[in-house]
């Protein structure tokens, strides 16, 4: 049981690679941070994990079969995809929203059923959301929307769930809500990918961490091993520092010349 | 559950409307006499022609082209992720313009224009969704193209137009574009209701999918969903809806537009209950017009000009009122 990607590639203009040779094993019950400045690979990357897009080089091998060789709907049973923001075009209740992850088990005329219905309201209180069911989605705060879309995630039933950015555009406490969710999710068993700006939430929340710079693995491995001021430095431009508590480092942030 | 009971209530409302437009019209008739045509009891042979020859087929069809144009108008606003877009965005009705136009300039009688006007119909939507899939089938590429297409199949009904004879020809073409079904007979009727029969069974088949498609394409693609050829599916079971209505009534707009947003206030933006309430709703609102158009005045008025003059105002009024409530749309 693993989400592996050997070698991928992935280029949206021929000969300019937004990703090149990137390896990663993903197990279940661990969160993997993928890191790295903006236009780095992130996105490319799980997108490509999710399979939405396909590399041009590489593999990736879900369970030990090829992604690329799985019928859409048998993918989305075992990936589950969890964007920053709905998109729908109309105000759907958190409760339809939720609902939508349940497409992969609908047939293709079907609709969903109560056992779905059942499932909708078990994911709803696993991220505690349940009093919001009736609520329309373009109602809620940032936190809340987020929480809604990890939901579906959940109701999907997927292994694996891929977030994009899920700690963006939240307060200190929303982000350690979402993040929290995130990590007891995969306590629970599930494999879990999620990308970030903030290396720290790599550090609070995840066991292990990708850098990526100009689409190319920087570092990988543990977050307090393979993530250092030099290396931060190297993948953002900038100078870092550590900040520890005696019994070692608990957070790196930005060196910030003051003037006296 | 409380939706699917208005839904349902929706559904059947075309019914007691269709009965109560039996007795309208140039010859007013009572219950009686029209129940006992219906049922084949004693009534003079004029009135059971009337009732069962001219009015029956006329009404039906109404209904019919009602539900067809709010079915096609609500699938199209979900999968083009647009609440402004209605069932003739791919260019069908000028398609269809100009077919009819054609079949009058070479005088091949009403079922020729019917028939001409189909295709034609089909012939700009499915242009149109050549060219959208060909430079990569996104939304906002459908869309142009359906605008090109229409633009230029409503040049060429211009075009036909100049050439026509302007005393027999041109005053049909331009009352044929106003839209109207004052000529509706069993003959015109049975095409509608077999593509009626394939578009809204297969759209309320799909109806639930329909949901995924009104996400972002990483979204549905991630759902499991094969995006684009659920998108085409519906696209030309939408124009086929368009095409069949408009080959029968002519050009009629608004309905497309406003049905689906008057059942979506009523029902809410879930294509499980939006897909029938706006079948139940389109049917309803277009026999109510076609009433008007038939009762109010000593000739018909073309039913183009009434959805116009009334539609206007109560889409403003709908839009003023979501805008207040802050919901509907996004």
């Amino acid at each position: 049981m693993s989400l592996v990607a050997r070698e991928i590639s992935y280029a949206y203009i021929p000969g300019q690679y937004a990703l090149s040779g990137v390896s990663l094993t993903l197990e279940p019950g661990e969160v993997l941070f993928l890191l790295g400045a903006n236009g780095s690979g992130k996105t490319t990357l799980l997108e490509c994990l999710c399979g939405v897009r396909f590399p041009q080089a590489g593999e990736i091998l879900l369970d030990g079969a090829p992604l690329s060789s799985l019928p859409p709907r048998e993918r989305a049973k075992r990936i589950a995809y969890v964007p920053q923001f709905p998109e729908a075009a109309f105000a759907y209740t958190v409760e339809e929203m939720v609902l939508f992850g349940r497409a992969p088990h609908v047939g293709p005329f079907g609709r969903p059923t109560k056992k779905d219905q059942e499932k909708v309201e078990k994911a709803l209180e696993l991220v505690g959301i349940y009093p919001l069911h009736k609520r329309a989605v373009n109602t809620l705060s940032g936190g809340e929307r987020r929480l809604v879309l990890i939901a579906r995630g959940l109701a999907q039933e997927a292994p694996y769930l891929l977030l994009d950015e899920p700690d963006a555009h939240l307060d200190p406490a929303n982000q350690h809500r979402i993040l929290s969710v995130v990590r007891d999710l995969a306590k629970q068993g599930l494999g879990v990918v999620a990308t970030t700006h903030n290396p720290n939430s790599a550090l609070l929340y995840g066991q292990r961490v990708l850098l990526l710079r100009s689409g190319k693995t920087l570092a990988q491995g543990e977050p307090f091993v393979a993530l250092s001021p030099e290396i931060l430095a190297e993948a953002y431009g900038i100078t870092f520092q550590i900040l520890g508590d005696g019994s070692g480092p608990r957070a790196f942030i930005p060196r910030v010349e003051r003037k006296a | 559950m409380r939706r699917a009971g208005l839904v349902l209530a929706l559904c059947l409302l075309p019914l007691p409307i269709v009965f109560g437009s039996l007795l309208l019209g140039r010859m007013d008739l009572g219950a009686r006499e029209v129940w006992a045509s219906l049922l084949g009891g004693a009534v003079p042979e004029t009135v059971r022609a009337l009732v069962l020859r001219v009015r029956l087929p006329r009404l039906l069809a109404a209904a019919l082209v009602g539900a067809n144009l709010a079915v096609s108008g609500a699938a199209f606003q979900g999968i083009f992720r647009n609440p402004l877009v209605e069932s003739r965005i791919l260019g069908v009705s000028a398609g269809a313009g100009l077919g009819a136009a054609l079949a009058m300039v070479l005088r091949s009688g009403p079922l020729g224009i019917q028939g001409l006007s189909f295709i034609g119909g089909l012939l700009a939507a499915g242009l149109a969704m050549l060219l959208g899939t060909a430079f990569g089938g996104g939304i906002l590429v459908l869309v142009l193209s359906g605008v090109l297409v229409n633009s230029f199949f409503s040049s060429l009904v211009s075009l036909v137009k100049y050439f026509a004879d302007p005393y027999v020809q041109l005053p049909g073409i331009t009352f044929w574009l106003m839209g109207g079904l004052s000529t509706v007979r069993w003959a015109d009727f049975w095409p509608l209701a077999a593509a009626s029969a394939i578009g809204l069974g297969g759209l309320l088949l799909l109806r639930w999918r329909l949901n995924l498609l009104t996400l972002s394409e990483a979204e549905a693609q991630a759902l499991g969903l094969p995006v684009k050829r659920l998108r085409f599916l519906t696209v030309a079971l939408g124009t086929l809806l368009t095409a069949a209505s408009v080959s029968v009534s002519g050009v009629v707009g608004w309905i497309g537009l406003i049905v689906p947003h008057a059942a979506r206030a009523l029902v809410g933006p879930d294509h499980l209950f939006l897909i029938p309430a706006a079948a139940g709703l389109g049917a309803a609102v277009l026999l109510i017009f076609d009433d008007i158009a038939r009762t109010l005045l000593p000739t018909e008025i073309p039913l183009d000009i009434l959805t116009g003059l009334i539609g206007v105002p109560v889409f403003f009024l709908l839009f003023m009122r979501q805008i207040r409530k802050g919901g509907g749309w996004r």
